[in-house]
């Protein structure tokens, strides 16, 4: 039996609260395998452990605070690396031939920190506070430089070209914090930028992706590809900006939102003869009175119903934001991938001026003209690809939002319609026109049988639009 | 009193000072620039690096016709014109303090010649021949530079006793000098003299020349010094200077574990003339000074954050006024980014090398870490040498005694320090500070193709010694890489 312990994190650090565990009971774990997520006031770190063997006891908790030698875990048949309980330090000796190998190609210890468990170079995400939806923008940015950002004592400084440096500073990135891609990781231009992009991404108030949190993907070691040319012939793109930012937000939503997705169907017969009517007149506005831009309203006019549907979660804080305006944002699907641009103040519009601005913006998004503001701040989203079919389809969270409606292709069902005036058993077939929705919700906010009162509401506001004046 | 006023007001036009005032005109900014000498240029062009080297590139000349005679040519014993000389000496510095004058000119730097003094932090007063002149400045920076060290004990008022400004003026060639001070300054003063013909002996307080070098490197140095100069002392204290008949009577006294003098042992000497080189100090008793809130440290030294500001904040300083080390180029280096900080950018001085250069010859130089800097921090590195008895170009122009060195980051092979001592070593420094500021590995040097035959083939080949295989040395490693 071997216990880890928290290891010492760098200078003044006294611990940390922990973000993550990344093992769990009855896993075999190597020396210097990460185990264990911390956010100090520093920064987010990876301790990596000390010990090898299999798990047999966890001893911490995400969102707990542990100090510096608190026992982490503990080992069956663990090799441990520390013989004396002062000496946290990973690498210190490693007895077993696995952990020797380790060790060979482990970084060798700063000499100025040999006991660091938990190296710089580990620092897995942006400020620990830009996460918040509280944070303020500058949390993140670095202040300007009033001294050289050179570690102190004998840590190498961080290998960049001196105009790499100077763009770090200027855009306001601290160089150390920067993962270089370079040979023995010198630090590009584009290193720094895409750092930069990571920081900036991570403010929900700009609305452009959200990459790795503390819990993210992006924190943990790539698996490597296998080599695919084995098997016949490939190309490799580069991923675009909006591919790229896309597959960051949607990763980060999917690894922190626990998703539900519930179906119903709403009987469009009676929308589709108002939409038909009044089609030419909403045209002659600017717009397109289309089944998307009359769903703004009905989800506008339902969200007030139901104001968690229009809320974000804050972890840090554990509180949960109530908006009070309501920003609706609609899928776009333009040839340069996945976009959103948001629909403001939706309950305060009518269904004439919705329909002029989702037209206004689906041009925009598709003519490159989108501005980051106008993708900014939605509060529940919309996709429709009804215009291509399916039927049901489970659509991802736009994180920090809580909900989104998935919207498919409307088909002519036969549906039983029981007449009210001749009593039980007496009706007749119809076909109605029944729209398939798709609602997926965070349920860390959201609970099934809420959900599932919403949609009912949505339906219901669909079949009679009248509820939409009546509540909106 | 006229009265100005302007954006930036740069007092001392050294290399610091000009180029801060050069720079900030290039961004747009209305610059003076205040100095007492008719044109910019400060102690580094009228009375420092460039006329030092002016006399060290004759001085090379006289030797290198020396040793002609081992390659079959022989010339006569040279005849010095010592005014000519100086004549030569002085039109270098006029050529090129005039052409920074011009340059100012074109660049529309008001350059006011003057004494200032400082009567606020956004004023100054300035009394030139033309009158005094009242100055207000949006921004102020404070290039002043440094002077010669003087030791109260051993100053007094005698045309035997010079420093390193009357002894560039070249006032003759002494029979004999003693140089009190191991450092660039002795050394370099002390082989023009030797070469000009002066029997030049060189008093050292601690244990060798050069203190802060690598002693790998200095040891190429002192031993071409031991044939050049009658004699080095180290660990040798002077206690007493007097001027007699025939000159200045020197006391010796060694001081403990000394090879050169023996711990208290005394002994005397008299020099036709003694040249004082122990260090310079900052020029930081600018008068008004105390009018501002700028502070100065124990060593004199003005207090400066990393953008060179000032505890005033509206003034900066920079140079050899700003802190060690007192080097032209780091004054420059210090004026871009003192001027990016008053324009709003976000510069910051964080060199990760500023090369030392020692201009002797065979000349030293370094930048970045040192090997004994790393010893003292207990950086774990490794070094790689290559001797230059093994390069081509060496052996050509008959210098095999240089040496390069690379000090490494042991596992990744990065280039945190380079230290060359040979021919023409001030001149191959540079590849090294490029390597340790681009974060270079050994690798990216050795993979790098070096002209042949030339003595930059010795980086290259360090390189490949700290892998094993290079070409013209053969030491396997240890360890496989």
């Amino acid at each position: 039996m071997a216990e880890f312990k928290v290891p010492e994190l760098g200078e003044n650090v006294p611990g940390g609260d922990v973000t993550n565990v990344l093992v769990k009971v009855g896993d075999t774990i190597a020396v210097d395998q990460p185990v264990l997520e911390l956010e100090t006031d520093k920064a987010t770190v990876e301790v990596p452990s000390s010990v090898a063997g299999r798990v047999t006891e966890i001893k911490v908790k995400p969102g707990e605070k542990v100090n510096v030698g608190a026992v982490v875990l503990v080992v069956e048949d663990g090799n441990k690396s520390t013989p004396k309980e002062q000496e946290p330090a990973p690498k210190a000796q490693a007895p077993t031939p696995k952990a020797q190998q380790e060790e060979q190609t482990a970084q060798p210890p700063t000499p100025d920190a040999p006991k660091t468990g938990a190296p710089k170079d580990k620092v897995v995400s942006m400020p620990a506070k830009a996460q918040g939806s509280s944070a303020k923008p500058q949390a993140a940015v670095a202040k300007p430089p009033a001294q050289p950002s050179k570690p102190a004592g004998g840590h190498p400084a961080a290998p960049a070209a001196p105009s790499v440096r100077r763009l770090a500073r200027e855009v306001g990135v601290n160089i150390d914090d920067v993962q270089g891609s370079g040979p023995e990781g010198r630090i590009s231009e584009e290193d720094v930028k895409e750092h930069a992009r990571r920081i900036l991404s991570s403010m929900p108030s700009l609305g452009s992706g959200a990459p790795a949190s503390a819990g993210g993907v992006a924190a943990r070691p790539a698996v490597p590809l296998p080599d695919f040319s084995r098997w016949g012939e490939i190309e490799r793109q580069p991923m675009s900006n909006v591919r790229r930012t896309t597959s960051e937000r949607l990763s980060h939503a999917w690894t922190t939102i626990p998703h539900v997705t519930q179906f119903d169907k709403a009987d469009i017969s009676a929308m589709e003869e108002l939409r038909r009517k009044y089609r030419e007149q909403v045209a002659a506005a600017g717009g397109n009175l289309t089944v998307t831009a009359m769903l703004v309203k009905v989800i506008a006019t339902a969200v007030k119903q139901f104001p968690q549907f229009n809320s974000s979660l804050d972890p840090q804080s554990n509180e949960i934001v109530y908006k009070k305006y309501v920003n609706v944002g609609v899928a776009v699907d333009t040839d340069r991938g996945l976009l959103v641009p948001v629909v403001r103040n939706a309950d305060s519009k009518n269904i004439t001026e919705i329909a002029v601005d989702v037209h206004q913006l689906a041009e925009k998004a598709r003519s490159r003209k989108l501005t980051l503001e106008e993708m900014s701040g939605g509060g529940i989203t919309i996709s429709n690809l009804g215009g291509i079919g399916g039927t049901y389809f489970t659509p991802i969270v736009n994180w920090p939002e809580v909900a989104i409606l998935g919207v498919s292709r409307g088909i002519v069902e036969p549906v039983w319609r029981a007449d009210p005036s001749t009593g039980s058993g007496q009706g007749k077939w119809e076909p109605r026109q029944l729209l398939p929705l798709s609602l997926s919700y965070d349920h860390r906010v959201i609970d099934g049988a809420d959900a599932m009162r919403f949609l009912r509401w949505v339906v219901e506001a669909v079949e009679q639009p009248f509820l939409l004046s009546l509540l909106g | 009193m006229a009265s100005e006023s302007i954006q930036v007001a740069v007092l001392g036009a050294g290399p610091g000072g000009y180029a801060a005032a050069f720079y900030a005109a290039d961004l747009g900014m209305q610059v003076a620039l205040i100095d007492e000498e008719p044109n910019p240029g400060g102690v580094c062009l009228y009375r420092g690096c460039i006329p030092s080297k002016a006399l060290l590139h004759v001085a090379k000349v006289i030797d290198e016709a020396r040793h002609a005679s081992a390659w079959g040519v022989t010339f006569g014993e040279p005849k010095i014109d010592i005014a000519r000389l100086r004549a030569f000496k002085q039109g270098v510095v006029d050529k090129l303090t005039g052409g920074v004058g011009q340059v100012a000119k074109l660049r529309k730097v008001k350059f006011i010649q003057g004494r200032a003094t400082l009567t606020g932090p956004h004023s100054m007063t300035i009394a030139g021949s033309g009158g005094a002149t009242a100055l207000e400045f949006e921004h102020g920076v404070l290039a002043t530079g440094s002077q010669p060290t003087r030791i109260p004990s051993l100053s007094f008022d005698s045309p035997r006793m010079m420093d390193s400004t009357s002894a560039l003026d070249l006032p003759d060639v002494p029979g004999s000098l003693l140089v009190i001070g191991g450092g660039y300054i002795g050394l370099e003063l002390g082989s023009v003299y030797a070469t000009l013909g002066s029997k030049v002996s060189v008093v050292e307080m601690t244990a060798g020349l050069l203190p802060g070098a690598d002693r790998d490197l200095v040891n190429v140095l002192h031993k071409r010094l031991e044939k050049v100069f009658a004699s080095i002392m180290v660990n040798t204290k002077v206690t007493r200077v007097a001027e007699d008949a025939k000159g200045i009577r020197v006391t010796f006294e060694g001081s403990s574990n000394g090879s050169s003098g023996q711990p208290g042992s005394t002994s005397e000497q008299v020099f036709d003339r003694v040249l004082v080189a122990v260090g310079r100090r900052p020029n930081s008793k600018i008068p008004g000074l105390d009018a501002t809130a700028v502070k100065v440290d124990a060593n004199g030294f003005i207090e400066t954050d990393g953008q060179r500001r000032t505890a005033e904040s509206s003034i900066f300083a920079i140079g050899d006024v700003a802190g060690e080390p007192m080097l032209a180029h780091k004054a420059s280096h210090e004026a871009r980014v003192a001027i990016e900080a008053i324009a709003g950018h976000k510069g910051v001085f964080e060199p990760l090398a500023i090369p030392a250069v020692v201009f002797t010859d065979p000349e030293i130089a370094w930048c970045g870490l040192t090997e004994a800097q790393a010893l003292e921090r207990g950086t774990e590195i490794e070094v790689a040498k290559f001797p230059w008895a093994a390069i081509g170009r060496a052996i050509t122009i008959d210098r095999p005694e240089g040496l390069t060195k690379l000090v490494l980051e042991p596992k990744s092979g990065r280039v945190l320090g380079v230290g060359i001592a040979g021919a023409g070593a001030g001149e191959l420094i540079a590849e090294g500070v490029l390597a340790v500021e681009m974060g270079a590995t050994a690798d990216d040097m050795k993979l790098t193709i070096h002209p042949h035959p030339t003595l930059s083939e010795t980086l290259m080949e360090s390189a490949e010694v700290f892998f094993g295989q290079s070409t013209h040395v053969f030491k396997p490693r240890r360890k496989s890489r």
